[in-house]
């Protein structure tokens, strides 16, 4: 893959054949993280992954071939990934119709009103979490209890969600109780959406990405040092209120986000410098959310706002002409 | 006929005219409405009042307390019936919504316990803050129910801070408020009671 | 059957909403069911109604330089009318509209009649422009209202048709205003076009 074609601007042409093949690597990417879904809520992600997957595709191959007129373009891959992502992005004991809604959602509204693949101004999977987000507020954050959890327990908080109560009622963070520790969020053992919660196994996806150039290091980097420093300043003058700056980085959907959607190819910038800003700009978001707004995690807003300051921030930030100074 | 001139005494003449007409109308008209205005407020208000209270026949002179220094006060609405004393319906509020500003007009009996409450103005989302006008009115729930209780003998907190009551799925913020708003209504009809039943 | 024309260029090919779009503040804030959207969509076409047969009656007694002016008190006066009728005799209505009742004086539609039809024309086809847009606006919201309220809240003027478990809440929000609309416009579009 070269490194002109994941910088060109949309909308993009590829041959299927290359599309097909970045998707591909998106798709090996993800199986770490999606493996440790399944070992951690069972069947239930496995039931979820496979029915977002399959509506996403079988929403794309309807409105293209009867509402569109248009040749279907599913094997791309790209409705595969829009699908995982989804899937990757809600609890896993989310009922059936819920997530074949937010399928139409992501596919119909965040997608091929757009014109379809490397139209769309916003990621297709967080237009679709965010619909669910929205409209099932109680379902979409019914967090299920994951194999380590104590036997009695019937739900569970997510560790942003008890940090918010924390900050929202003005509880010192030492006195928080039920924050697992760490390493348990590094490695995966805590609670949230099914493909979010080992912040490890995400960042190795992201690894092989940067290797096989899939993706650039700009956005994820610059995200993440952004949420880093900004939840550190806050650290650092109040340790009692605000929690260790590492702990936002492995908690939330903060590494799914940053790795595997502010970075898709359509819908962030395609300059190096232009990523840089777009991620500071969706970090700055995030721990704004995350700090003072009404939802424990603001990440996928973050990256939707974002996503609309992209044709922007491409007008200002050109690449540079091949040959020019 | 040819239109007018725009010279500075026609536009004059021309805005002080139209003015002046569309005052007259509206002077006319509010007059007109004045009546059927304040009777269609009193009824809402009397409307919310026998929701939440027991059956009364006559509701006495309207009082005005204040919560705590430098708050907005609460008015009151005693009932009675057959000249009794039956109960007493506060008009509440909070101020810590999800949305801001809750408005509710609780009642409390005779014994002091909560009789009712209605939910009137608010901007709590739909479908999440919004359960709250039957979310505590429901008897089936008793761990979500507020009636027939009261803040001395409850604790009227939401069970996820350690209190008594349910919060509403999804919603705590809005239960907190809620509870807060029927607080301060007890806690007033506690610190006025000796003023407020010496209606009788 | 000219005046026909007038009257029913309002609901499609002149819709002041799906295709002129103007007037979007009330549009996108009250249609969160369908009798709000048909409230204030009748509210609007009475304030149009009676301002453009006022407006075309005085339209030569006002000089070029102050009509606007004179447009919008007359524009306000139906307005604060309609807004005391509708506190007075239909309180409930009035509750949930609230905001935008006072609004109808800034909606674009109103102003934009008086201005591009009522002054240039007379009394009886201003009148029924009026009523055809008013109308036209009308339709828009209801079936903008309809929508929402169905998929938002599971009634039809508040009828229920289906349990409120399985509400899409987003559509009673401010955006699923924006998204339903926007299918509306790409939907008239495809219609006119064919």
């Amino acid at each position: 893959m070269s490194k002109l074609l994941t910088v060109s601007p949309s909308p993009h042409v590829h041959s299927s054949e290359s599309t097909q093949k970045i998707m591909l690597r998106v798709v090996y990417a993800m199986i770490p993280a999606m493996i440790w879904g399944i070992y951690m809520f069972g069947l239930d992600a496995v039931r979820i992954g496979l029915l977002s997957v399959l509506s996403c595709l079988a929403v794309e191959f309807l409105i293209q071939k009867y509402i569109m007129k248009a040749k279907p373009s599913i094997t791309d891959g790209s409705a595969l990934i829009t699908g995982v992502l989804l899937a990757f992005n809600v609890p896993a004991s989310l009922p059936w119709w819920i997530i074949i809604i937010g399928a139409i959602a992501a596919m119909g509204v965040g997608k091929l009103s757009f014109g379809g693949l490397g139209s769309n101004v916003f990621n297709p999977a967080l237009v679709g979490r965010v619909f669910l987000l929205i409209s099932f507020p109680v379902q979409m954050t019914s967090w299920p209890v994951t194999r380590m959890m104590e036997v009695d327990a019937v739900s569970a908080a997510t560790p942003l969600a008890i940090i918010k109560e924390g900050i929202k009622n003005g509880i010192p963070v030492s006195q928080l109780q039920r924050l697992p520790n760490l390493s348990d969020m590094a490695i995966g053992f805590n609670h949230g959406s099914m493909g979010e919660i080992s912040a490890l196994l995400l960042v190795l996806g992201g690894l092989y990405m940067l290797w096989k150039k899939v993706i650039t290091w700009q956005t994820p980097v610059s995200i993440i040092l952004t949420v880093l420093v900004v939840s550190g300043i806050f650290w650092v003058v109040n340790p009692e209120m605000y929690v260790n700056p590492v702990y936002h980085i492995f908690t939330g959907g903060l590494m799914l986000g940053a790795i595997f959607m502010a970075t898709d190819m359509v819908t962030s910038p395609m300059t190096g410098k232009g990523q840089l800003i777009y991620g500071i700009g969706i970090g700055l978001i995030t721990i704004s959310i995350r700090m003072f707004g009404a939802y424990p995690e603001g990440i996928s807003f973050a990256i939707l706002i974002m996503n609309a300051f992209v044709p922007l921030i491409n007008m200002y930030i050109k690449p540079k002409r091949f040959g020019g100074q | 006929m040819a239109k007018r001139e725009s010279s500075f005494i026609n536009m004059v003449l021309t805005l002080v005219l139209v003015t002046g007409i569309a005052a007259a109308v509206l002077g006319f008209v509010y007059d007109f409405t004045k009546g059927p205005i304040e009777v269609a407020k009193l009824k809402a208000q009397t409307e919310a009042i026998k929701t939440v209270l027991p059956e009364f026949d006559e509701l006495g002179e309207t009082m005005v307390f204040s919560p705590g220094e430098g708050q907005d006060s609460l008015e009151f609405f005693p009932a009675y019936k057959n000249g009794e004393l039956v109960g007493t319906a506060i008009k509440t509020y909070t101020k810590s919504g999800f949305s801001g500003f809750i408005s509710i007009m609780a009642g409390i009996d005779k014994d002091g316990n909560f009789s009712g409450y209605s939910v009137l103005e608010h901007a709590e989302t739909p479908g999440l803050g919004s359960k709250m006008s039957v979310w505590f009115n429901n008897p089936e729930k008793p761990n979500q129910y507020v009636i027939g209780k009261n803040p001395e003998t409850t604790n009227f907190t939401v069970s996820k801070d350690g209190g008594d009551i349910d919060a509403i799925t999804a919603s705590t913020i809005s239960s907190r408020a809620f509870l807060d708003a029927l607080k301060r209504a007890y806690s007033t009809y506690e610190n006025n009671k000796t003023t407020g039943d010496s209606g009788q | 059957m000219n005046q026909w024309k007038n009257f029913t260029k309002g609901f499609i090919k002149e819709n002041p909403v799906f295709v002129l779009v103007l007037g979007m503040c009330p549009t996108l804030g009250v249609t969160s069911s369908a009798i709000n959207g048909l409230g204030m969509g009748l509210a609007t076409t009475f304030v149009l109604m009676m301002s453009n047969i006022v407006i075309s009656l005085v339209k030569n007694a006002i000089p070029e330089k102050v009509r606007i002016p004179s447009f919008i008190v007359i524009i306000a006066a139906f307005v604060t009318v309609v807004q005391l009728l509708m506190q007075a005799f239909v309180p409930a209505l009035y509750k949930s509209l609230g905001l935008f009742i006072p609004l109808i004086v800034v909606n674009c539609i109103v102003l934009g009649r008086a201005e591009a039809f009522a002054s240039k024309n007379n009394v009886g086809s201003s009148a029924i422009d009026g009523i055809g847009i008013g109308l036209g606006f009308t339709f828009a919201l209801v079936l903008l209202g309809s929508i929402r309220e169905i998929l938002g809240s599971g009634k039809l003027f508040n009828i229920t048709i289906y349990p409120e478990n399985y509400v899409t809440l987003v559509f009673v929000l401010a955006p699923g205003a924006f998204i339903v609309l926007g299918y509306l416009i790409a939907l008239i579009n495809r219609m006119k076009k064919n």
